[in-house]
């Protein structure tokens, strides 16, 4: 377990602020305003990220490598190729802080959590003034999280598109803990 | 007469027979499929009981005329018949039907039937005569009472808003309503068992159980034996152990002369095992720690499953708009009990309960009722530091991190990696974001880190208390396993204590806790690390209900402090099987102990760290003294198997030089597979040694 080096800091900003926006800075922030009060920081550890408060970091030390097997939120992993992949875990984190949204409606909801794109009649209500290829949360109805992905195409031209249209491509959602726990959670 | 009335009312849970189910249905209006005959009852079995089985059917008839003549007549003939049993029979001889007559007359044995159907004419015909017995008749089971009490405070624990609970409620009552019908069926069932009863009392006050071995010899053990091979008679086996269980509440008037109490109860052991499926050490093991009548309902309640449960998280809900997205979603619930804010019973669903998109977002966790209670008992405040020693699959985990909402820390350990992927997961799924989860033997806790201001210790056990979950428990616990669980959970419970931090503020508390009922895994458990741990004492559990702990058992003395401890059982409170003890550490652990176990421990882990990982274990010396020396030592470490350990003697001496060559060569052989320059490596290499050599001893 170590804090991230620059570039791999700067890898996984990128891939967050596709995200988040401009908020991703509320990520790091100190959770008040106190000298020497908590914060949460990154880890990895064993190719994978870990989004933790500092005082759990710093705890989880005396714990040995091959016997860590996870700490605080698992954002996602580092591919061999030195690219980052989000992964499902980090949903909680992005719902936070996101600053694209897509609500599906009820009858969307299944078709998107067994691993399916959102089409244009499953979408319930989204954000006006979306580009294409960005980033967005998948919520329901409900205000729960389900996922996220990147739209397909911004919201003007989406207006134009047939109901079966893909609006948004999957790119992790909440079936996942059930369809890829063994991939999702084997760090190493 | 020994035992209370209402024992006897309530009866023993009802039989495992398709026939009640059939009848139900039948009444109900369903198609059936024709239930095997009701099988002789047990009178038939032996040739002295026959005549007075007659003449109940007699006295029966007899009445039967009588009625039709629109009178109630109380049969003086049943009176001489059944002689001292005369009193009940008066008072409780039905008044039968007409169109009854008919299947009496074709079929004496189905008896059963037409009194049930007596009974329930009764109760509506002669309430005034009858009522006592119709009263009695309506006795829940404990389980069930307990239901009734549930309704009544249905959500009142945690809402305020009664408009809300009456929407509830009201799309609930689809689920509530099936319940009431359960319930009345219940009663039917218990009113045809009461009859059973009844019926007993009627034929013979000493029913004839156990087999005539010194008359009949060797061919009627070969007899035994051969059927003891075919498929047993469940019927007949269920009624013999009825009789049994009835014998034994009353020894002295019920059993045969000249047949000791011991008889009964091996007899008894043997069509339990036969019954149930039981291996007869596991059966005799748990037969011991009730009542033979309450034993008899333990293992009936180990036959049917408990109910789902599931567990509200509150850090991503609550738990009433769970309970409404649920409901929407076609599932059939209600709250677990008063006992509980966040545990919800589900009844029945139409999609899979484990697959909800409120699933999938870790609104729940399916967790069986018992599992909540060590937490509860440990009772973790925010900003603290726990240990769960053996944590997945996370339920207890995730529980603890939503009581402590999301604060301080929890280390979370399981020894198994595979098992750990699924803690993993439900950490994540349920957004419990302060644990780390680890993969340590949960022996070598104190030494990888302590000072925690509580911790939990759901230790590894048998299972005898979750047989209804996992029945091959039944057949493959040995006496093997009953000596080496203790064993571990010994040396995790000290462990678990010496990780405490006694100076912390809040805490100081270990909770130990196993799903299994039998003495050997608790209660000894628990004497054991009280004497081997003068600093530490029981304290209240914090719940408000289950038994007490055994303070002493078959001779053996566990202390007066042992009542503090809590045991439920699958027949009392529906849920599993389970122990809960709480400890509160007061002092450090003893310093003369300590101090040699530490150094002692030191020396030997500067020996051989590299094996000690690997065994994941420490110095057998330890070990050794430790089982026969108690004050001096203290056991903090794995006990590694006396095997390991010898074999490790012989295996000893290696000859680091002399191995480093080999594993030069190795390497160079590697390289040069790879198409690499052997010479490289040994250029580097040579600097490389130095370096890490430095390093090892540094670690050391």
């Amino acid at each position: 377990m170590r804090p991230l080096t620059k570039g791999e800091t700067h890898i996984l900003f990128t891939k967050l602020a596709n995200y988040t926006g401009t908020s991703l800075n509320s990520l790091i922030s100190p959770l008040d305003n106190a000298p020497g009060s908590d914060r949460f920081v990154f880890r990895l550890h064993k190719d994978r990220v870990f989004y933790v408060l500092l005082s759990i970091a710093n705890l989880a030390t005396s714990v040995s490598r091959d016997k860590l097997l996870s700490l605080g939120v698992c954002l996602g992993k580092f591919t061999k190729s030195g690219k980052f992949r989000l992964h499902i875990t980090s949903l909680p984190i992005l719902a936070e802080h996101a600053r694209y949204k897509v609500w599906v409606k009820p009858n969307g909801e299944m078709p998107f959590l067994y691993g399916g794109n959102i089409v244009k009649a499953h979408v319930g209500r989204t954000m006006a003034d979306c580009p294409e290829h960005q980033g967005v949360v998948v919520f329901n109805m409900n205000n729960t999280p389900l996922g996220f992905g990147v739209t397909a195409r911004s919201t003007t031209e989406t207006k134009h598109l047939d109901p079966t249209g893909i609006v948004c491509f999957r790119q992790a959602d909440c079936g996942e803990y059930l369809r890829d726990e063994d991939a999702l959670f084997a760090s190493g | 007469m020994g035992v209370g009335r209402r024992m006897k009312k309530q009866g023993p849970p009802e039989p495992l027979s398709e026939e009640h189910f059939a009848r139900l249905k039948r009444k109900a209006g369903l198609p059936v499929d024709d239930p095997p005959a009701a099988p002789p009852s047990k009178k038939k079995r032996t040739g002295k009981e026959v005549p007075s089985k007659r003449n109940s059917v007699a006295t029966k008839k007899g009445s039967t005329k009588e009625s039709k003549n629109g009178e109630v007549v109380k049969p003086a003939a049943t009176v001489a018949a059944n002689g001292k049993k005369s009193s009940k029979p008066k008072k409780k001889q039905p008044e039968p039907e007409p169109e009854s007559k008919g299947s009496d007359d074709d079929d004496e044995f189905d008896e059963d039937d037409l009194e049930v159907e007596g009974l329930s004419d009764l109760d509506d015909e002669v309430p005034g005569e009858f009522k006592d017995d119709f009263l009695e008749s309506d006795d829940d089971e404990p389980y069930d009472s307990d239901d009734q009490n549930e309704k009544a405070h249905l959500f009142s624990e945690d809402e305020d808003e009664s408009d809300a609970e009456e929407k509830l409620t009201a799309a609930n009552i689809q689920g509530l309503s099936r319940k009431l019908d359960e319930k009345l069926a219940q009663q039917a069932e218990e009113a045809e068992a009461e009859q059973q009863d009844l019926q007993l009392n009627i034929t013979g006050d000493r029913p004839k159980i156990l087999d005539d071995l010194e008359e009949d010899g060797d061919d009627a053990d070969l007899l035994s034996k051969t059927k003891a091979l075919l498929a047993p008679d469940l019927q007949l086996l269920r009624n013999r152990i009825n009789d049994t269980v009835r014998v034994l509440d009353d020894f002295g008037k019920l059993a045969e002369e000249g047949r000791a109490r011991a008889e009964y109860v091996n007899q008894l052991l043997k069509d339990i095992c036969a019954y149930y499926g039981y291996s007869p050490f596991l059966c005799e093991k748990l037969f011991n720690l009730f009542s033979p009548r309450e034993a008899f309902a333990f293992f009936e309640a180990n036959e049917k499953a408990r109910p789902m449960v599931i567990r509200t998280n509150t850090l991503r809900t609550h738990r009433r708009d769970l309970a409404q997205a649920l409901i929407n979603r076609g599932v059939t619930l209600e709250p677990v009990g008063k006992w509980s804010k966040v545990g919800l019973q589900i009844f029945d669903s139409t999609v899979p309960i484990g697959a909800t998109p409120e699933y999938l977002s870790g609104h729940y966790i399916l967790q069986a009722a018992s599992s909540f209670l060590p937490v509860m008992a440990l009772q973790a405040q925010e900003h603290e530091r726990v240990l769960d020693m053996a944590s997945a699959p996370g339920g207890k985990t995730t529980h603890l991190a939503a009581v402590m909402k999301n604060t301080g820390c929890i280390f979370a350990n399981e020894l198994k990696k595979s098992r750990a992927k699924a803690l993993i997961g439900n950490v994540h799924r349920l957004g419990c974001r302060n644990v780390v989860v680890c993969n340590y033997d949960a022996r070598e806790f104190p030494h990888v880190m302590g000072g925690f201001d509580r911790v939990l210790l759901d230790a590894p056990c048998s299972g005898t208390g979750v047989i209804a979950k996992d029945p091959s428990v039944k057949t493959n616990k040995t006496e093997r396993d009953f000596i080496a669980l203790p064993h571990m959970q010994k040396q995790l419970l000290l462990c678990a204590i010496d990780s405490v931090n006694h100076t912390s503020k809040t805490g100081g508390y270990v909770v130990y806790s196993t799903c299994s009922v039998t003495i050997d895994e608790n209660e000894s458990v628990v004497a054991y690390a009280l004497s081997k741990r003068p600093n530490v004492r029981l304290v209240e559990t914090g719940l408000t209900f289950g038994k007490e702990g055994f303070t002493s058992y078959m001779g053996k003395n566990f202390g007066k402090s042992l009542s503090l401890t809590r045991r439920f059982y699958p027949h009392t409170y529906n849920m599993d099987g389970f122990f809960v003890a709480k400890f509160q550490k007061i002092a450090p652990t003893p310093p003369n102990a300590t101090k040699v176990t530490f150094g002692k421990q030191k020396k030997g882990a500067k020996e051989s760290s590299e094996h000690q990982q690997q065994q994941g274990g420490s110095g057998k010396s330890n070990d050794a003294i430790d089982i026969g020396n108690d004050d001096e030592f203290i056991d903090k470490t794995p006990i590694v198997d006396e095997d390991e350990s010898k074999k490790d003697d012989n295996f000893g001496g290696f000859d680091e030089e002399e191995d480093r060559e080999y594993i030069e060569r190795a390497k160079r052989n590697a390289m040069r597979r790879r198409g690499l320059d052997p010479r490289a490596l040994r250029k580097g290499k040579t600097d490389d040694k130095e370096k890490s050599k430095g390093k090892t001893e540094k670690e050391a």
